[in-house]
């Protein structure tokens, strides 16, 4: 794209675009430090909201159920996507190829409404008591296809020869998957892992319908709060949250930017 | 040719192939059961229950309790009707506006200057890691009678009266623009950038006015990206419950509200999932359609 100058109108559309994503965001954590209890009304800068926020059991409780959902659910996911991208790109034909990439790609587009509700009567129809493991299970399930997304896209760019050399000189297929395959798609990896555990933060709707009496996760928190009104409380909150997300996702592209230059 | 059983490959293709067809083909199936069921004041709230002990004639009598009822209550309430059609527009209507606005912004960061590339996507893909509930939530603070955006216009000057904009089709509009945007952005941004350049370079040489040039090559070739784009944006607004529950207000009705207040407020499991079906079944024709073409210009690029 460059026969035609970047000009002024391209300049405006991106500083419009770009404001309308920011903005909201930005406001949010500038009222996460308002004094006032009134959300849109600035009555100084205060940090008393974060410490009430950390003195309220609910949400530290709600935290913790949802850290442990999100880091077993995107681990297991983690394996599984992996699993099923390597499936996809590596072993050929095999009966029911068709269904299983059917499955592993209509979850991506799937409304969570339904996908929240149909796992919930599966576990009512095998008697499952609903709670911190069916929300696990139901995160997997969801989770482990943007996994097999990101890692089967890296599967099919880098160059096959190097595992066929490594079969050629002995190595088991095995062995060569963690010798030479492993560290190539390690970067793919890792951000499947972090898409698949921020998309587990994240979730409302799945979580809503799966979860039982005594597992409430922080969005079902959140939730549950906003319908009754803004809070200031979760203004701070959302503003440790969005923090944490991008510290993550910054480090993550630092890694695998890293790894990229020393591939090549 | 390998005599002996690959047992290494038969477990790499079977544990994940498992998993799905017990967690997602499964529940599915279930889903179309309990369509079938009636509603019961029992644990699970439906009847008939399967049961097995009795052996054949408890599989005969449990099929012939299956019946219809719950897709003829959809038909006879008009409330399942409006809200399809209803999710339908507001579908529609929010794609175009991403659209609007996600055309000049991918147009502008493929056009930008290659330095700054890699930290505009960077913030493009940004919003999408947090919290979607957090973004919606923001949004409330600034619609509101009382919010920012009433408050600034107001001491501007610019109205008197306070827009009524949170608990209306335009704040979900608004909503589901701003979640999104990205995914509209990004495959169009992918179009775009690969586009190739002697073609616009040699309509400009043959005396097309930029503008013309645009319209001419420019658009119809980035055509494959918008469609996709549109695809990503349509499909998943179609189902979307977070939006219209917390920015639309109990008028603006929309099929992923009816499911979950049918499901959680009226505990009636056979009616939602009649009304998860017909979901499912008008969202069957986009996905297809958008996978066929996915799989089509993947061919074209390999």
């Amino acid at each position: 794209m460059n026969v035609t100058r970047f000009g002024w109108f391209n300049l405006t559309s991106l500083i419009i675009a770009f404001s309308f994503l920011y903005l909201p965001i930005l406001l949010l954590i500038l009222f996460s430090f308002n004094a006032s209890k009134l959300v849109t009304v600035w009555g100084g800068f205060s940090t008393k909201w974060y410490v009430s926020l950390f003195q309220n059991e609910m949400f530290m409780t709600a935290a913790w159920v949802t850290l442990k959902v999100a880091l077993v659910s995107a681990s297991l996911a983690t394996i599984l996507g992996t699993m099923a991208a390597i499936v996809l790109t590596r072993v050929g034909r095999f009966r029911g190829r068709l269904l299983f990439s059917g499955m592993v790609y209509s979850p991506l587009v799937m409304p969570e409404v339904i996908t929240g509700l149909a796992l919930l009567l599966l576990f009512v129809a095998i008697g499952l008591d609903r709670g911190y493991w069916t929300i696990t299970l139901a995160h997997t399930t969801l989770t482990m296809c943007f996994v097999t997304v990101v890692v089967s896209s890296r599967l099919v760019s880098f160059d096959k020869s190097l595992e066929e050399a490594a079969l050629d000189l002995g190595c088991t297929k095995l062995s060569a998957f963690f010798q030479v395959t492993l560290p190539i798609i390690l970067p793919a990896i890792i951000a499947g892992w972090l898409l698949a555990f921020t998309l587990s933060l994240d979730d409302l709707v799945i979580a809503s319908f799966t979860s039982g009496p005594g597992s409430t996760t922080l969005p079902m928190k959140i939730y549950s709060q906003v319908r009754l009104g803004l809070n200031p409380e979760i203004n701070a909150l959302s503003t440790l949250l969005i923090l944490l997300v991008s510290i993550g996702v910054i480090i993550a592209s630092l890694v695998s930017k890293r790894a990229e230059e020393q591939n090549v | 040719m390998q005599r002996q059983f690959d047992w290494g490959r038969f477990l790499l293709i079977a544990i994940p192939f498992l998993w799905l067809l017990i967690f997602f083909l499964l529940p599915f199936a279930i889903v179309v059961k309990i369509s079938l069921s009636d509603a019961a004041n029992a644990l699970p709230p439906y009847i008939p229950t399967l049961n097995l002990s009795e052996g054949w004639s408890g599989i005969t009598s449990f099929i012939s309790q299956l019946d219809l009822e719950s897709f003829a209550w959809l038909l006879d309430d008009k409330i399942y009707f409006l809200s399809y059609l209803n999710s339908l527009k507001i579908a529609f209507i929010s794609t175009l506006l991403t659209l609007l606005i996600g055309y000049p912004m991918a147009y502008g960061l493929a056009k930008a200057p290659q330095r700054w590339r890699t930290v505009l996507l960077m913030l493009v893909i940004l919003p999408f890691w947090t919290s979607f509930l957090i973004r919606v939530y923001a949004w409330i603070g600034i619609l509101k009678p009382e919010g920012l955006l009433n408050m600034g216009l107001m001491s501007l000057g610019l109205i008197e009266q306070p827009l009524a904009i949170i608990n209306t089709p335009t704040a979900v509009y608004i909503g589901i623009v701003y979640s999104y945007l990205p995914f509209l952005v990004l495959p169009l941004y992918a179009t775009l950038e690969k586009l190739d350049q002697t073609l616009i370079e040699a309509a400009l040489d043959l005396g097309c006015s930029p503008i013309q040039a645009f319209w001419k090559v420019t658009f119809p070739l980035s055509l494959p990206g918008v469609v996709a784009g549109c695809f990503l944006v349509f499909i998943p607004a179609m189902g979307e419950f977070v939006i219209p529950d917390l920015l639309g207000g109990s008028d603006t009705l929309m099929i992923g509200k009816t499911l979950w207040s049918e499901f959680f407020g009226n505990r009636d499991w056979p009616v939602a999932s009649a009304v998860a079906v017909v979901l499912l079944l008008s969202l069957v024709v986009p996905i297809v359609i958008f996978q066929r073409m996915q799989e089509r210009q993947r061919e074209a690029e390999a």
